[in-house]
């Protein structure tokens, strides 16, 4: 068998000249600046320095903050219930509707958002039908509305998934015992059910959390050209400004954000026990909920 | 009682696909409209479809999406399964390595994965456009293909392919003959996969393209500022193609069941 060893070095190539040597030129673009050419190298934590100093840059982080909470927690405030009403259904239909929650997600995620701007707009669809109650018109797109909207839009399948596929996973015989034993509907759901879901909906708040904080598709189509928020920074800063050196102190400022938040997501999973969770289909959605 | 208590979770269930299919129906009805308007049904037309195929940019970007797609998956495929057959005999600390890197890359948001894209390409003094595109893609699809193979080369029997060539089989036969048959329902999840991850994918393809190449999500991107009812026929089409592959690919299994049921 050692003849498959061999196998890998053409992926090693592979790691090492789209993940590695990337990785490490952000890392070089975030400690030089501009007029350092390489052959000049010379190290700064400037870039980074001035992304804690100036206070818009830190409002920039902290508003992107403050949007991923309130769509996680909307999302796990609509997404539970509804995969605990999916998971109390037959096993069939439980099929199909998990199938149909998960289609719109195979959907080009631009297209679905920028379906939303002809509903929310000034004469789109939403005002144009409040307008027969005579109400509004309400200017609706381009606030934190549109953008909560479009993020719920594209991040609610990923808390339904999870949380669904741990409630069915659940052994039905403690829920029973638990009522046997004399517990109310609701002690059963607080004290049995609740906490044996809690590995999915960990990893329904990572799904939801990191794409949320991390997107510029959904602030830029839907939140307007002004709309800023830490991805549509990155952008800026990359493909209009074409600071290349601030861009990569902040996308590194980024992705370690996220990176610690995953490990600590990773270690309160295990704390919590997570069991036979189906790693492969996890990986998978998160990779989907990336966008 | 216990029917009485679930009308409300239906409910709960149906808003919510209402919620998550509104989009997409409006998307479609708007399609036929007669008139530019993207908020006012006027009349029924395939006006926009006419202009669609009319439309060389937004053709050339479907020959983009499509081809980079399946090249991407192909490549891919065949990358990331050699590398899980690999790495089922490599050494443990070798093993961990790569995997390790290999979740740094799926983990990583990927814008940040984007633009390390984009400093490489310019770093290496490589234009932008088509053949970038395809490399990107290649090596964010790949990660997906082995985390979907690994798992079931780990179910293998470690001693499948030394028989086999015990046998007489030569090493590529062993691979080919008994290796890969073995896996294949993961080859075919991790392809899928890649597939769909390629088709869709914005971020990469936006900041690794160049020369004018634009793929469906950049062309989309870019005229989102402008209403161009032509978007609503080309993601009609791009929904129904996905609906027709979706039901395939629940419908063959079923027949192919059927059929062994009948042989049996």
């Amino acid at each position: 068998m050692h003849h498959f060893k061999k196998l890998i070095s053409p992926y090693l190539f592979v790691l090492f000249l789209f993940t590695l040597l990337p990785m490490l030129l952000i890392v070089i673009y975030a400690i030089t600046i501009s007029k350092n050419e390489v052959l000049t190298f010379t190290i700064t934590f400037e870039n980074f320095q001035r992304f804690f100093r100036d206070s818009i840059f830190i409002s920039v982080l902290l508003q992107s903050f403050k949007l991923g909470l309130i769509t996680t927690a909307i999302c796990l405030f609509i997404g539970y219930p509804v995969a605990y009403a999916i998971s109390l259904l037959k096993e069939k239909t439980q099929t199909y509707l998990i199938l149909l929650i998960t289609i719109p997600t195979w959907i080009n995620l631009l297209i679905r958002t920028y379906s939303w701007v002809s509903i929310l707009s000034s004469k789109g669809i939403l005002n144009n039908f409040l307008a027969k109650f005579g109400i509004g018109p309400l200017n609706l797109l381009y606030t934190d509305f549109a953008v909560i909207i479009g993020m719920i839009y594209s991040c609610l399948p990923f808390m339904i998934l999870p949380i669904h596929s741990s409630l069915t996973k659940m052994d039905q015989s403690l829920h029973e015992a638990s009522m046997d034993l004399g517990a109310n509907p609701m002690i059963t759901f607080l004290k049995i059910t609740f906490p044996l879901s809690l590995p999915g909906v960990l990893t329904g708040i990572t799904m939801v959390f990191l794409p949320a904080i991390s997107t510029f598709v959904i602030p830029k189509i839907l939140g307007g050209a002004q709309y800023t928020l830490i991805g549509s920074f990155i952008e800026t800063q990359f493909i209009t400004i074409g600071n290349w050196n601030f861009g990569s102190a902040v996308s590194l400022i980024l992705a370690a954000f996220i990176l610690i938040l995953m490990s600590l997501m990773n270690a309160a999973d295990r704390y919590t026990n997570s069991g036979d969770r189906d790693e492969d289909e996890t990986r998978r959605l998160k990779r989907y909920a990336k966008k | 009682m216990r029917k009485s208590k679930h009308i409300p979770s239906w409910l709960m269930v149906v808003l919510c696909l209402l919620f998550l299919y509104l989009p997409i129906v409006v998307m479609m009805i708007f399609s036929f409209n007669s008139t530019k308007s993207t908020s006012v049904f006027t009349g029924f037309s395939f006006r926009w479809y006419q202009t669609l195929f009319e439309d060389n940019d937004m053709m050339r970007a479907v020959y983009v999406s499509v081809s980079i797609a399946v090249i991407a998956t192909f490549v891919s495929t065949v990358l990331g399964t050699l590398t899980a057959i690999g790495l089922s005999k490599t050494k443990k600390v070798m093993k961990e390595f790569i995997l390790q890197i290999n979740n740094l890359s799926i983990l990583n948001p990927e814008i940040v994965t984007a633009i390390s894209l984009m400093l490489l390409f310019s770093a290496l003094n490589i234009q932008k456009g088509y053949m970038t595109m395809l490399l990107a893609h290649i090596s964010f699809c790949t990660p997906f293909v082995i985390t979907n193979v690994l798992p079931k080369v780990r179910q293998l029997d470690a001693n499948l392919a030394d028989a086999a060539m015990d046998l007489g089989a030569t090493p590529f036969q062993a691979l080919w003959k008994v290796i890969i048959p073995q896996i294949k329902p993961g080859i075919f999840a991790g392809a899928l996969l890649a597939f769909t991850m390629s088709f869709d994918d914005f971020i990469i393809s936006y900041f690794v393209t160049g020369n004018g190449v634009q793929n469906i999500s950049i062309i989309v991107y870019n005229m989102s500022k402008r209403t161009n009812p032509s978007i609503n026929a080309l993601s009609t089409i791009v929904v129904l193609v996905i609906l027709v592959v979706l039901i395939l690919s629940r419908l063959l299994p079923m027949l192919n069941k059927k059929k062994e049921k009948r042989v049996q």
